[in-house]
């Protein structure tokens, strides 16, 4: 049995007095205890929206269909005693580090301990020792638990909120773009950080972001979401390499390796804007901004068909589609 | 919290007493001409007893020298004779000040209570009929003069329903002595502390409502409630705190202005405390009753403003140096 | 630059500002509250100004009103009553809106001015300068506005003239530590430092830089403010220190207060004005909630 499956995840925003906003449209993942997954696509293609599917933890009124099985079972329909129990024990989020992710009048160390002693089975589990470890665990001295969190640097508040999320020894992390905010030094740091710790504690790790290259160090897998669906799916560096997607070649080449002169001759980005999700174009919804569309892609329902080993990809050209390019 | 802080704040409020003391002086330098004739009015008074009188108050030094003396004055509390009563200004202070403590200090808190409670009902449940007419209520009695509510009041409870009394702090028929006349005072507080307490509710309201719809998008509720956390504990453990802390800033404002919307109230109300005694100074003009009056409240808003000051240090540890 | 472009120029920010000022006005249109605000305040400033022809002047002086019965209730005198001096409350009404409103829009004036020339003074020059104007600006912030307030009402003496002067002085404080803040976040724009690098002088920068775009907070906090003096004065007038000649609001209260309305539940004598304060202070807020949430869409989401 896997660790987390999930089947066909739609995600609809009910905003007052607006029209719904379908942010997920129909997702299946698979992870298996201790593989890596990364997730990629630009602001707007419904990555967090997914990621906060998985722990009920989107605004009331959303609408949340679909399974979600941890462990064989099912978030959705968990009771609100049994889902509080599960969140932080099973599966964690590390969020990202912005000034206001944590609570600006309390000391991080006790943001951290308030998680401890939360899910504390006994008095000896809910121990104050271990927050000095956990910070330790993640490159912080155990003093810096008296720190409030303004007074920490962005990459100091990052460390906070993974030894925050490894609190309850998760088995399933849920990384939501952790280094989006980070400058690249910085980056390097909490990746190295984050893979190092996958590898000693046996996480699975779902890493979200919208820079695809960050993922290769970090992931075994990675799927590209476009427009509220996964586009493509497979080993990671096949992924980013040679992606099977236009879309997904579109991103790797939008972040320029420093050094390698194809990118300084050629600077690649993608023209026009992820659609606005009330109104997904026909067909392909990557048509309008896709250079190798066809005439049958607006009128095609693009499914995830097989590309290679391992591979999958939603687009009219790869080898498992069923109609002719 | 540091020493450090502490005694900033404290060394803050200090310097801005002494500058009220100062610029008091000066204030009233420009509007009494002639104190002696003012206190002696309808006294005949010889030109020896008038320069014996100007040489006893110390009129005929120069202006530095009289600052000094104001000053040290001021400092052991010798603030004047009264010009209507020809009491000294600090004894009738005294025996004011009891009334106005209680009447303000139960209507502060009753509306900061009041306040922050409808704040939190209306913020919680908006865009529903409570919002809304909580809402609506709130503005009507922050756009209303307090003393019109004091009136309107008083004529309809007090005069026509005969259910308060008319004004006064107790009967003055009565017997009782020492507690047994609280039930009586208390009779006699209700409208005017009830005045007050509407007149200055709607602005705890109105900001504790903005102020916790603001907090309620914050990422770290979502973080609260993915550690597990009950809905209500994500609340007061962390929603509200930081909620609250743009409302206890505007405490320190809003008592400076319940103190002075005391002055219109208890005259209305014929409550026997500083704010009648001021009403009454400025139909003097009674000149050192005000003065002594000036710098009273001006005093008792800076040390408020200073508590207030120390309160928000101790909730929001961004203001304290690290 | 040749000298067609220069006209072209201001033409193009002309017509953009009005442009802009059309956007607003239309999502002004759509907000209840603030045009429930807008109409109050129309009606509001066409009584006033159309106060001769709805009541005579001469019904405000108490000589005229001998014949008239004391304490006439609306449905024996009409269609306000008659005061304790037999006064018809109905011309004290519509002449009192003028005092207030006068009163309120020029204090407000007064304290804008000053607000705004000290706030922008001292959030563009800093240093000594904007560290001076702040700890003023800090002192009277913290002296009680009552207090103040009656004492420099009691120098200078009531009079309509005066009562603008005290409130202007006491309410300016909190537009400048506003107002100086903003200027302290516009001043670290880079278009400020370019247009230093072109060689604009300080009057340059602060009238055609910062001046514009201050300029949606001062009109926001101005109708903020409208209505906080407009209570001050009715509090003042009501304490004996406004002009005694002069019919404001405040005033017709503390004659029903002084004269013993209260008591002979002589109601139509005070509720008429109070109400009107009432009004016109909530229709100004309505409008500043409206305009503040137009000129800062931050605070509309806020709102929802």
């Amino acid at each position: 049995m896997s660790l987390l499956e999930v089947r066909d995840l739609h995600v609809t925003y009910n905003a007052v007095s607006q029209a719904p906003i379908p942010a997920v449209r129909g997702v299946d993942l698979t992870l298996e205890a201790g593989e890596t997954l990364g997730i990629a696509g630009e602001s707007g293609c419904g990555k967090s929206s997914m990621a906060g599917a998985l722990l009920r933890l989107l605004p009331t009124g959303t609408e949340v269909t679909g399974d979600v099985l941890l462990d064989g079972e099912d978030v959705l329909a968990m009771k609100p005693g049994r889902l509080r129990a599960v969140r932080w024990t099973e599966l964690a989020i590390v969020f990202q580090g912005a000034l206001h992710t944590l609570n600006p009048v309390q000391r991080v160390g006790d943001q951290i301990y308030e998680a401890i002693k939360l899910h504390a089975q006994s008095a000896k589990d809910a121990d104050p020792q271990r927050v000095g470890d956990l910070l330790e665990l993640v490159g912080l001295p155990a003093r810096r638990s008296r720190a409030y969190p303004h007074e920490l640097s962005g990459g100091q508040r990052q460390r906070v909120l993974i030894g925050l999320a490894l609190a309850c020894e998760p088995r399933l992390l849920i990384a939501d773009e952790p280094t989006t905010a980070l400058d690249v030094m910085v980056q390097a740091q909490v990746l190295r950080l984050l893979a190092e710790l996958q590898r000693e504690l046996g996480l699975a790790i779902i890493f979200i972001t919208h820079d695809l290259s960050t993922l290769v160090n970090v992931c075994r897998r990675i799927a590209v979401m476009y427009a509220g669906r996964i586009v493509e799916q497979g080993l990671a560096d096949q992924v980013f390499a040679d992606g099977a997607h236009p879309y997904t070649r579109a991103l790797s080449a939008a972040f320029p390796v420093i050094g390698e002169a194809e990118f300084r001759m050629n600077p690649s980005g993608l023209s026009g804007d992820p659609p606005d999700p009330r109104d997904v174009p026909s067909g392909c919804p990557f048509h309008p901004r896709c250079s190798v569309a066809t005439e049958v892609c607006p009128h095609t329902d693009v499914e995830l068909w097989a590309a290679g080993a391992m591979r999958e990809a939603a687009c009219v050209h790869v080898s498992g589609a069923p109609v002719s390019a | 919290m540091s020493a450090r802080f502490i005694g900033g704040k404290v060394l803050g409020s200090l310097a801005t007493l002494l500058f009220v003391v100062c610029f008091n002086f000066f204030l009233f330098r420009v509007v009494e001409t002639d104190p002696v004739a003012n206190l002696y009015r309808g006294h005949n008074l010889t030109q020896t007893q008038r320069a014996k009188l100007t040489e006893e108050f110390g009129l005929d030094k120069s202006t530095g020298a009289q600052f000094t003396s104001y000053l040290k004055q001021t400092a052991t509390l010798n603030l004047g004779r009264s010009y209507t009563t020809n009491q000294p200004v600090w004894d009738e202070i005294k025996d004011k000040a009891g009334p106005t403590i209680a009447l303000v200090g139960v209507s502060a808190v009753l509306s900061a209570v009041f306040g922050i409670m409808l704040g939190v009902v209306a913020a919680w449940r908006r865009r529903t009929k409570a919002d809304y007419s909580i809402t609506g209520f709130t503005m009507a009695t922050y756009s209303m003069p307090e003393f019109w509510l004091g009136m309107i009041l008083l004529t309809v409870f007090a005069v026509a329903l005969g259910w308060f009394p008319v004004g006064g702090i107790e009967d003055p028929s009565s017997t009782a002595t020492g507690l047994a006349k609280l039930p009586d005072q208390a009779q006699h507080m209700f409208l005017p502390a009830l005045t007050l307490t509407l007149a200055y509710l709607g602005e705890y309201a109105i900001v504790m409502r903005s102020s916790l719809l603001e907090t309620m998008r914050e990422d770290y509720l979502v973080l609260a409630r993915a550690k597990g956390l009950r809905d209500v504990l994500v609340r007061n453990r962390h929603a509200v705190p930081n909620a609250l802390l743009p409302v206890v800033a505007l405490m320190a404002i809003n008592f400076g202005l319940v103190l002075s919307g005391a002055i219109a109230i208890e005259a209305i109300f014929s409550w026997p405390g500083l704010g009648l005694a001021t009403y009454e100074a400025l139909k003097g003009p009674d000149l050192p009753m005000l003065q002594g009056m000036f710098l009273v409240f001006s005093a008792a808003v800076i040390f408020f403003n200073l508590i207030a000051d120390l309160l928000y240090g101790y909730l929001d540890p961004r203001v304290r140096p690290s | 630059m040749s000298a067609v472009a220069a006209p072209s120029a201001r033409r193009i920010a002309w017509i953009r500002r009005q442009r802009a000022l059309s956007r607003a006005w239309g999502q002004f249109r759509h907000h209840t509250p603030g045009m429930i605000g807008l109409g109050i305040l129309v009606a509001a400033v066409a009584m006033a100004l159309a106060a001769p022809l709805l009541a005579d002047e001469a019904g405000l002086r108490a000589i005229n009103a001998t014949d008239n019965p004391t304490f006439a209730n609306p449905s024996e005198f009409g269609p306000l009553g008659t005061d304790s001096l037999g006064r018809d409350v109905m011309t004290q009404f519509v002449w009192g809106a003028r005092t207030s409103l006068l009163v309120g829009l020029a204090a407000t004036f007064l304290a804008m001015l000053i607000g705004s020339v000290v706030g922008i003074v001292a959030g563009f020059y800093g240093g000594k300068l904007g560290g001076f104007l702040m700890r003023i600006t800090e002192w009277f912030l913290v002296i009680p506005f009552l207090p103040l307030a009656i004492v420099l009402a009691a120098i200078l003496g009531p009079s309509v003239k005066n009562i603008i002067l005290v409130i202007g002085i006491t309410s300016w404080p909190s537009t400048a530590r506003l107002i100086r803040a903003q200027v302290l976040t516009l001043r670290e724009r880079d278009y400020v430092d370019r247009s230093r690098a072109l060689g604009g002088s300080n009057w340059h920068l602060m009238t055609r830089h910062i001046l514009p775009n201050v300029s949606p907070l001062i009109v926001a906090n101005t109708t903020l403010t409208v209505p906080v003096v407009i209570l001050s004065e009715a509090l003042l007038s009501f304490l004996g220190l406004g002009d005694p000649t002069n019919p404001s609001w405040g005033k017709m209260l503390d004659d029903a207060f002084e004269t013993g309305a209260v008591t002979a539940e002589a109601w139509w004598v005070f509720v008429p004005p109070g109400l009107g304060i009432l009004l016109v202070a909530l229709a100004f807020t309505l409008c500043g909630t409206a305009l503040e949430e137009i000129l800062d869409p931050r605070l509309r989401d806020k709102n929802e």
